[in-house]
C-alpha cells in the first residue's frame, strides 16, 4: 500500500512540475531548445516510474508504531524550531537545549543529556569558533 | 615517464606539513565514520565536507582531507563487521561471513590486522590502476563533444542502480528528482526563473552541500530517534582482541588472493554503477569458487576476511577513474566527492588534467600517503577504534547532528538552508523506509545543469535537430551501455542481490 501511495503521490508530482515548466516564461534570448523542454523531459521520467511504482509495488516497509512516529515529529519540531530561533538565542545557548533534547530522546538520563549538550555546544563552540575562526550565530549574551 | 614526473609534482603538493597533517586527521575520522554502525563512507564524507569549507581550505587540501576520509571509512568498515557482524554499510558486509567466525575463534586481532593489510593492497594497486588508466580515458573524452557527454550522464544515471538494484523504477525516479531539484534556479542560458515561486532565496538554485547533508546524515539522526537506538552496539558482550599481528603464514596464504581480488575490484569500481559493493562481493563469490576445496569459507578462513577487503578498497580507487577523469562518479561517495569538486569551482573531466594538474596529482599522491598511514593507524591501534566503538550513539548522534547544522550555517550563515536541510532530512528519512536510493537524487542535483547545458548546447549546434544525439558511433556506443545497464538488472539483479543476502542469512543462521 506504502508503495501505491507512493506512486500517485509521484505521479501528482510529475503533473505539477510539468504544468509549472509549461508556465514558465520563454525569453527573447533563447535557444533551440528553450528553458522548458528538460524539465518537460524529467517530468516525463518522474511520472513514468511514479506509474511503475504503483502498478508493481515491492513489499511493505517497516512503518514505526505512532509513538516512534510522534518521537520523529518532534524532533523535526524541534529541529526547525532550532533553525528559527538560532540567530536570537545565540549558538552556544540554542545548541546546548537542541543536543541535550536529542541525547535525552535517544535515551540519556537527565543528568547525562545535560552534559551531552553542555559538552558539544562548548566543543563546537571552541573548535569551530576560536580555534578555526568561524562565525557562529551571536545571541544577546555575545555567544 | 611523463606519468612519473607528474607523480613527483604531486607528492612535492602532498608533502607539506599542512596536507600531510589534514591526511592524518582524514584518515583518523574516516576510519571512525566507517567504524560506526550505521555511519558509512557517504555519511563521513557529508558529515565532514562543510568542515572543510569552514576550514577554509583551498582545492587541494580539502580534496586531500575528504578522500582521505572516504579511504578511512573504506578501512574502518571492517572493525564493526569483524567485531560485532553488523556491517557499517554495504560493501563491509561480505567481510563479516568469515571474519566474525575467525573473532569468535578468538582470532579477532588476526582477522583485523590482516584485513587492514588486505584493504592496504587493495588500495594500493588500485592508486596505481587510477594513474595508469585515468589519463587513457581522459584521451577518450576529449573526443567528446555535447552530444557525447549527454549520453555520457544518461549512462550514469541508467547504470547507478547497479545490478545490485531491486526496483530500477525507484532508481529512475531518485535520479529524475534529483534532476528536477537542478532546474530550480535561474537559467543559465535565458536567464528566466524557473521552479522558485517568487522565494529569492532560490534563484541561485538549491545549494547541493544542503541536500547531501540532509539527505546523508540528518536522516540517519532520525532513523536512531526512530528506533530509539541510544546504546553503543559495543556494549555487552566483549571479544578480546588478541594479537594484533597476523602470522607470516597466514599472510602468505592469503597473498594470491589479495592480488586476484584487487585486481577484480578495481574493475569493479570502474565500471559505472558497480561500485564496491560488488567489488566485494564478486571478489568474495570467485575466491570462494577458485580456492576453497575444504569447505572452509564462511567458518572463519582468512581468505574469506582478505578477499572482500582487498575487493572493496580496490573499488573505492577505481571508482575515482570516472569521476576525475569524465566527472561521472562510479559510487556514491565519489558522487559525495564530486559536490565538494564542483563547490570548490573545479569541474572534474578530461580538462581537469591539463588546466589543474596540482589538483590531480596532489590528489593521488595523498592517496598513496594516506594509504600508508592507515596501515600504520590501523594494525598497533585497532585497540583504540575498538574502544571508540565503545562511545553510546545517543552520545554521538546528538554530536553529529549539530556538526552537520553547524557547517551548513557555517557556510551560508542562514536560517533558511538550515530549514532546507532539515526538509532533505525528512525526505531522506521517507525515502530510505521506501527503499528509495538517495545516491541518484545527489548526483541528479549535482550534474543537471551540466547535462541539461549539454542537451541544449548540442541541438542548437545541429540547428534544433535531436537526432544528433545519436549521430556519432561514439555516442551510439554511450546509449547502448547505458540501455543495457538499465534493463540487465531487470534481469539479473534480483538473484544477485538474493544471493548476496542469502549469504548473511545462512551465516546467521549457523553463528545464532
Amino acid at each position: 500500500m506504502s508503495d501505491r501511495i507512493f506512486g500517485v503521490f509521484g505521479i501528482l508530482l510529475a503533473i505539477v512540475f510539468a504544468v509549472s515548466a509549461v508556465a514558465i516564461e520563454e525569453s527573447f534570448l533563447s535557444d533551440a531548445v528553450g528553458p522548458k523542454v528538460f524539465p518537460l523531459i524529467i517530468a516525463a521520467i518522474l511520472g513514468l516510474s511514479s506509474a511503475v511504482i504503483a502498478w508493481r509495488p515491492d513489499p511493505e516497509p517497516d512503518w514505526p508504531a505512532f509513538d516512534r512516529l510522534a518521537e520523529v515529529f518532534a524532533a523535526v519540531v524541534v529541529l526547525i524550531l532550532y533553525a528559527k530561533f538560532l540567530p536570537v538565542a545565540g549558538f552556544v545557548i540554542a545548541t546546548m537545549i537542541v543536543a541535550a533534547y536529542l541525547a535525552w530522546r535517544l535515551g540519556s538520563s537527565l543528568l547525562e543529556a545535560i552534559a551531552v549538550g553542555i559538552g558539544t555546544s562548548v566543543g563546537i563552540y571552541v573548535i569551530f569558533h576560536l580555534i578555526l575562526g568561524l562565525s557562529l550565530a551571536r545571541g544577546p549574551l555575545g555567544f | 615517464m611523463e606519468l612519473l614526473s607528474s607523480l613527483g609534482d604531486g607528492f612535492a603538493i602532498a608533502l607539506t606539513w599542512q596536507n600531510l597533517l589534514l591526511a592524518l586527521l582524514g584518515c583518523f575520522l574516516g576510519t571512525i565514520m566507517g567504524a560506526l554502525p550505521g555511519l558509512g563512507p557517504s555519511n563521513g564524507v557529508a558529515i565532514l565536507i562543510p568542515l572543510a569549507f569552514t576550514m577554509g581550505l583551498g582545492a587541494t587540501p580539502s580534496l586531500i582531507l575528504l578522500t582521505s576520509v572516504y579511504y578511512g571509512a573504506m578501512y574502518g568498515g571492517r572493525i564493526s563487521s569483524i567485531l560485532l557482524n553488523i556491517p557499517g554499510d554495504e560493501p563491509a558486509m561480505m567481510t563479516c561471513l568469515d571474519g566474525h567466525p575467525m573473532a569468535k575463534k578468538g582470532l579477532a586481532g588476526e582477522a583485523l590486522s590482516l584485513s587492514g593489510v588486505a584493504s592496504f593492497v587493495g588500495a594500493f594497486f588500485a592508486t596505481w590502476g587510477l594513474i595508469l588508466l585515468a589519463p587513457q580515458l581522459v584521451k577518450i573524452a576529449l573526443l567528446f563533444g555535447p552530444a557525447e557527454y549527454f549520453a555520457l550522464f544518461a549512462l550514469a544515471f541508467m547504470t547507478l542502480g547497479g545490478v545490485s538494484s531491486t526496483n530500477q523504477a525507484k532508481s529512475a525516479f531518485a535520479a529524475a528528482l534529483g534532476l528536477g531539484l537542478a532546474t530550480i534556479g535561474v537559467d543559465t542560458q535565458t536567464g528566466v526563473p524557473r521552479f522558485t515561486y517568487g522565494e529569492v532565496h532560490l534563484y541561485d538554485g538549491l545549494d547541493f552541500l544542503v541536500a547531501i547533508v540532509g539527505l546523508f546524515a540528518l536522516s540517519e539522526v532520525f532513523i536512531f530517534l526512530e528506533h530509539r537506538k541510544g546504546k553503543s552496539d559495543m556494549e555487552g558482550g566483549k571479544l578480546s582482541i588478541g594479537r594484533l599481528y597476523p602470522p607470516m603464514s597466514m599472510l602468505k596464504q592469503c597473498t594470491p588472493t589479495m592480488l586476484r581480488t584487487s585486481f577484480l575490484g578495481f574493475i569493479a569500481g570502474v565500471l559505472p554503477g558497480a561500485g564496491a559493493s560488488l567489488g566485494s562481493f564478486i571478489s568474495y563469490s570467485m575466491e570462494k569458487r577458485l580456492v576453497d576445496k575444504e569447505g572452509t569459507f564462511g567458518t572463519g578462513d582468512p581468505r574469506g576476511v582478505a578477499a572482500p577487503e582487498a575487493g572493496n578498497n580496490a573499488a573505492a580507487g577505481g571508482a575515482l577513474v570516472p569521476m576525475l577523469a569524465l566527472g561521472v562518479p562510479g559510487s556514491g561517495t565519489t558522487a559525495v566527492l564530486l559536490a565538494v569538486l564542483l563547490s570548490l569551482n573545479i569541474t572534474p573531466g578530461p580538462l581537469l588534467f591539463t588546466e589543474n594538474p596540482d589538483v590531480v596529482w596532489g590528489l593521488i599522491a595523498a592517496l598513496f600517503i594516506a594509504n600508508f598511514m592507515l596501515l600504520a593507524m590501523n594494525i598497533p591501534m585497532v585497540g583504540l577504534f575498538t574502544r571508540l566503538l565503545m562511545v553510546p550513539s545517543r552520545i554521538l548522534m546528538p554530536i553529529v547532528a549539530m556538526v552537520s547544522f553547524v557547517g551548513i550555517y557555517g557556510i551560508s550563515g542562514s536560517s533558511f538552508d538550515l530549514l532546507v536541510m532539515i526538509g532533505f532530512g525528512v525526505l531522506g528519512w521517507l525515502l530510505r523506509k521506501l527503499d528509495v536510493p538517495l545516491v541518484p537524487i545527489i548526483l541528479g542535483t549535482l550534474l543537471g545543469n551540466t547535462m541539461e547545458n549539454n542537451l541544449r548546447r548540442a541541438v542548437t549546434i545541429d540547428n534544433g535537430d535531436w537526432l544528433t544525439l545519436i549521430d556519432s558511433p561514439l555516442s551510439i556506443v554511450l546509449w547502448t551501455i547505458a540501455i543495457i545497464g538499465f534493463v540487465l538488472p531487470l534481469i539479473i539483479g534480483a538473484r544477485v542481490k538474493a544471493k548476496m543476502y542469502q549469504n548473511r542469512e545462512d551465516l546467521d543462521a549457523i553463528t545464532d
